[in-house]
C-alpha cells in the first residue's frame, strides 16, 4: 500500500486542565491572609520601601525580606489599559481596565482589573480602592476588583501586625487551557488506516527502516519519511512485561501483560497487552495477532495466532 | 564581553527559517521543523553527525503536551546518541547555550533551533502560565493587556503616541514586503483597539513556524561560510519578576546586556529588535539609544512573524544573514521573553572586511 493521497488531517479537543496546589513562605501567607480580613499588607525593603504585592526577597539586593507593613485599602492608578473583551478567568466579565495601582504607605504597584462604565472614565493618577469580594479564601481574587474612589469614607490602616488567627498556607489556583489538537500528517494517516483495521508504517528513504507508528521523520537519518507501508497484522513478542498492579479506572484483571511487538514488517516493536494466554506463559519469540474490540479504534490487545514461536533471530534487531 | 581565558571566535554561518503561516495542521512539530534543519544543513555541506552539539528552544505549553520537544529530536537523527540540549525558552537561548559550549571548547560547531506552534491554542491565554502564579496568574492578564498597560505608560511619560506606534507597525510590515518567509506584509489597517491603547496592528501576528542556525568556531567557520558572521559578545539580563517593581518605560536589562556584549562601543548599522508589541520598539530604541541611522528590523520583525520561541532566534538569524549576504558589518541582534520585555538577549555580530 505504497501511496501518499492526500490524507484528510484530523482535529480533536485537547482540554489541559490541572488545580495547581501551592504552598506559602511567611509574607506570602501573611498578605493573602489579610486579604481574607480586608487587610492589605506590604514588606519592608533594606532600604525602607515598601513592597506590595510582597515578597520574601529583596527584588534588588536578594536580601530575605519579613517586615510586614500594612497599607491603605486605595491608592493611585500608575498605568491602565482597558479591556473591551474580557476572557475567560479575568476578573470581571463586563469590559473593565486593568490597572497598577499604588496603594497609599506602599511604593511599588499592584495588578488588578478597575470596574469603570468606560475608557474616558480612567486615567493615570485616579484615586482608586479595593472593592472585597463577597467570600474571600485568602487569595488574590479575594480583591474583586478596584472602583473608582468617590472620596467617601475609606477603611485607614491601623497597623496591622500581620499575624492573623488561622492563616492560609497554600492556594489552589486552577488553570485550563483549551487546544485544538492535530496530529499532522503522518500520524493522521495512521490514525485513519487503523479506523479500517489496518496498521500502517512509514518506510525512510535511506535506511529503509518502516517506522509505526509513523510521525514523518526518522529519528536515524534525521530525513522525512513519506512510502507509506501496511505492517501486520500478526507479529512477534520481542520483550514484554508482567504488570501487577491495577491501574485506576482500567478494567483489566491483574497480574497482566505488556509486551513490545514487532508487527510483520516493521522496523521497530509497538507496544500492547497480550491476552488469551495465562500471564506465565508469555514469552519472546511469540507469535501474535491484534483483537479489535466493536467499534473501537485501535487493537484491544493481541493474542496468540497459533503459530510455531519466531525465531530469535528474525526478530533481535528488534528488541 | 569576551570572555575570559582563552577566547575563541565564534559565529553563525548559515540561517534557516519557515515560512510563518497562521496555522500548519497538516504537520507535526518535527515535520514543520525537519525542512529548516535540512535548508541550515544544505547551507553548510554538514551532515547532523558532523554536528558537535545541538540546542533548542520551545515550549510545551504551545502545543499542550508534555516533552513535546523529544519528538521534535527525532528531525535531527538523536541516533546513535548526539550531544544535545534543551531551554523552555525562545531558541536565542538555546543559541546562547551553544555559544558557551564552544568557547568552553567541548564543540566546534553547533545546531540551534526553535519553533513554535501557537495555533492549537489560544496564545494570550498560554502565556499568561509564565506570570507569578500567587498573585498575578490567577487573574489570567493575558498577553496583550500586559502590553498595553506598558504602552500606557509610555504614553503618559511623552515617550510616544498612537500615531508613533503605527508608524512603527507601518514601517516595520513594509519592510517585510521583502521577506518571503513573514506572515503579514505590506499595508494594514490599524484597526479596533485589541486592549487600548494597542490596535490589531500594534500587535504581532499568531502563527506557527521555526528557525535554525549553525554556529562554528574559528577556521571551521571560515571554511563553511564565506563571510561568517562572528558573535563579538553576547548577555542576557532578568528584571524583577512583579510588573508593579519595574520601570516598564525603560529596559535596563536590555541596556546591560548591551553594555556586557560590548555593544556601545563602535555604531552598529542593522538592528534585529524582538518587539512583538510596536510599544515595546520605543522601550528597546531608548534603552540602547538606537539613532535614525541605524536600520532596525529590516526583516519585519515580530510585527510581521512572531512564532513564538522562535522569533527571538529569528532577530540573530536575520542580524546574521544581512552580515553573510554584505549587507551589514556590523548588527545587534536582540531577544525576549517574559511579560512587557522582562527577560532580554543582546548579541553583537561582525563580518569581517
Amino acid at each position: 500500500m505504497a501511496g501518499s493521497a492526500a490524507t484528510e488531517v484530523l482535529r480533536a479537543p485537547l482540554v489541559v486542565e490541572f488545580p495547581f496546589t501551592r504552598s506559602l513562605g511567611p509574607v506570602q501567607s501573611a498578605f493573602l491572609t489579610g486579604l481574607r480580613e480586608r487587610v492589605v499588607l506590604g514588606v519592608r525593603t533594606g532600604d525602607g520601601r515598601v513592597l506590595v504585592p510582597p515578597v520574601e526577597y529583596d527584588p534588588v539586593t536578594a536580601e530575605e525580606i519579613r517586615e510586614l507593613v500594612e497599607v491603605a485599602p486605595a491608592g493611585t492608578v500608575t498605568t491602565w489599559a482597558w479591556n473591551p473583551a474580557p476572557r475567560r478567568g479575568q476578573p470581571l466579565e463586563r469590559p473593565f481596565a486593568w490597572v497598577l495601582v499604588k496603594l497609599d504607605g506602599a511604593d511599588t504597584s499592584l495588578l488588578h482589573a478597575l470596574d469603570a462604565p468606560g475608557p474616558d472614565a480612567v486615567h493615570s493618577g485616579m484615586r482608586v480602592r479595593v472593592r472585597w469580594a463577597q467570600d474571600r479564601t485568602g487569595a488574590i481574587t479575594d480583591i474583586a476588583c478596584f472602583e473608582p474612589d468617590d472620596g467617601g469614607e475609606e477603611a485607614q490602616p491601623c497597623g496591622h501586625s500581620g499575624e492573623f488567627e488561622d492563616a492560609v498556607t497554600g492556594i489552589v489556583a486552577p488553570a485550563r487551557l483549551d487546544y485544538t489538537y492535530s496530529p499532522g500528517r503522518a500520524q493522521s494517516a495512521y490514525i485513519n488506516a487503523l479506523s479500517a483495521r489496518k496498521t500502517v508504517g512509514e518506510r525512510c528513504p535511506d535506511c529503509r527502516k518502516v517506522y509505526v507508528p509513523p510521525r514523518g521523520a526518522c529519528p536515524t537519518c534525521g530525513v522525512a519519511t513519506e512510502e507509506r507501508v501496511e505492517v501486520g497484522p500478526a507479529g512477534t513478542v520481542t520483550t514484554y512485561c508482567i504488570v501487577n498492579i491495577k491501574a485506576k479506572n482500567l478494567d483489566i484483571e491483574v497480574p497482566y501483560v505488556y509486551a513490545h511487538i514487532a508487527l510483520d514488517g516493521a522496523g521497530l516493536a509497538l507496544h500492547g497487552r497480550i491476552g488469551g494466554i495465562p500471564y506465565d506463559q508469555v514469552r519472546m519469540g511469540l507469535r501474535v495477532e491484534p483483537v479489535w474490540s466493536e467499534g473501537g479504534r485501535y487493537p484491544d490487545h493481541y493474542r496468540p495466532t497459533g503459530e510455531p514461536d519466531a525465531d530469535y533471530e528474525t526478530y533481535k534487531e528488534l528488541i | 564581553m569576551a570572555p575570559t581565558g582563552p577566547g575563541r571566535d565564534v559565529a553563525i554561518v548559515a540561517f534557516a527559517q519557515s515560512d510563518h503561516r497562521r496555522r500548519t495542521d497538516e504537520l507535526s512539530e518535527v515535520e514543520l521543523l525537519m525542512p529548516v534543519l535540512h535548508q541550515v544543513l544544505d547551507a553548510t555541506g554538514l551532515k547532523t553527525s558532523d554536528i558537535g552539539f545541538t540546542c533548542s528552544g520551545s515550549s510545551d505549553y504551545l502545543a499542550g503536551r508534555a516533552f513535546s520537544f523529544t519528538m521534535a529530536l527525532d528531525g535531527v537523527g538523536a541516533w546513535p546518541p548526539i550531544s544535545e540540549s534543551h531551554v523552555e525558552m525562545d531558541g536565542a537561548w538555546a543559541l546562547y547555550e551553544a555559544w558557551v559550549k564552544i568557547l568552553t571548547g567541548e564543540a566546534d560547531t553547533a545546531l540551534v533551533y526553535g519553533y513554535g506552534k501557537s495555533s492549537p491554542g489560544e496564545v494570550r491565554d498560554v502565556l499568561t502560565r509564565q506570570l507569578d502564579p500567587y498573585y498575578v496568574a490567577p487573574l489570567w492578564p493575558d498577553s496583550v493587556s500586559l502590553a498595553a498597560l506598558q504602552a500606557q505608560a509610555l504614553i503618559d511619560a511623552g515617550d510616544t503616541d498612537e500615531t508613533a506606534l503605527a508608524s512603527i507597525a507601518g514601517r516595520s510590515r513594509a519592510a517585510a514586503t521583502a521577506n518571503s518567509h513573514a506572515q503579514v506584509r505590506g499595508s494594514r489597517a490599524q484597526g479596533e483597539y485589541v486592549v487600548r491603547p494597542l490596535r490589531t496592528g500594534d500587535c504581532p501576528p499568531i502563527g506557527d513556524g521555526a528557525a535554525a542556525v549553525i554556529l562554528a568556531a574559528g577556521d571551521r567557520a571560515r571554511d563553511l561560510c564565506a563571510r561568517p558572521a562572528w558573535i563579538r559578545g553576547m548577555d542576557h539580563r532578568i528584571e524583577a519578576h512583579s510588573l508593579g517593581v519595574r520601570d516598564l518605560t525603560d529596559s535596563p536589562s536590555t541596556r546591560l546586556a548591551a553594555e556586557r556584549a560590548g555593544f556601545f562601543e563602535r555604531p552598529v548599522d542593522t538592528a534585529e529588535l524582538h518587539a512583538p508589541f510596536t510599544s515595546q520598539e520605543v522601550v528597546l530604541r531608548k534603552a540602547l539609544r538606537l539613532g535614525e541611522d541605524v536600520s532596525v528590523n529590516p526583516s519585519g520583525g515580530a510585527l510581521a512573524a512572531n512564532p513564538v520561541m522562535a522569533a527571538g532566534l529569528l532577530r540573530l538569524g536575520e542580524a546574521a544573514a544581512r552580515i553573510h549576504r554584505g549587507d551589514s558589518d556590523r548588527a545587534l541582534a536582540h531577544a525576549t521573553s517574559g511579560p512587557c520585555l522582562q527577560q532580554n538577549l543582546v548579541a553583537v555580530l561582525e563580518g569581517e572586511s
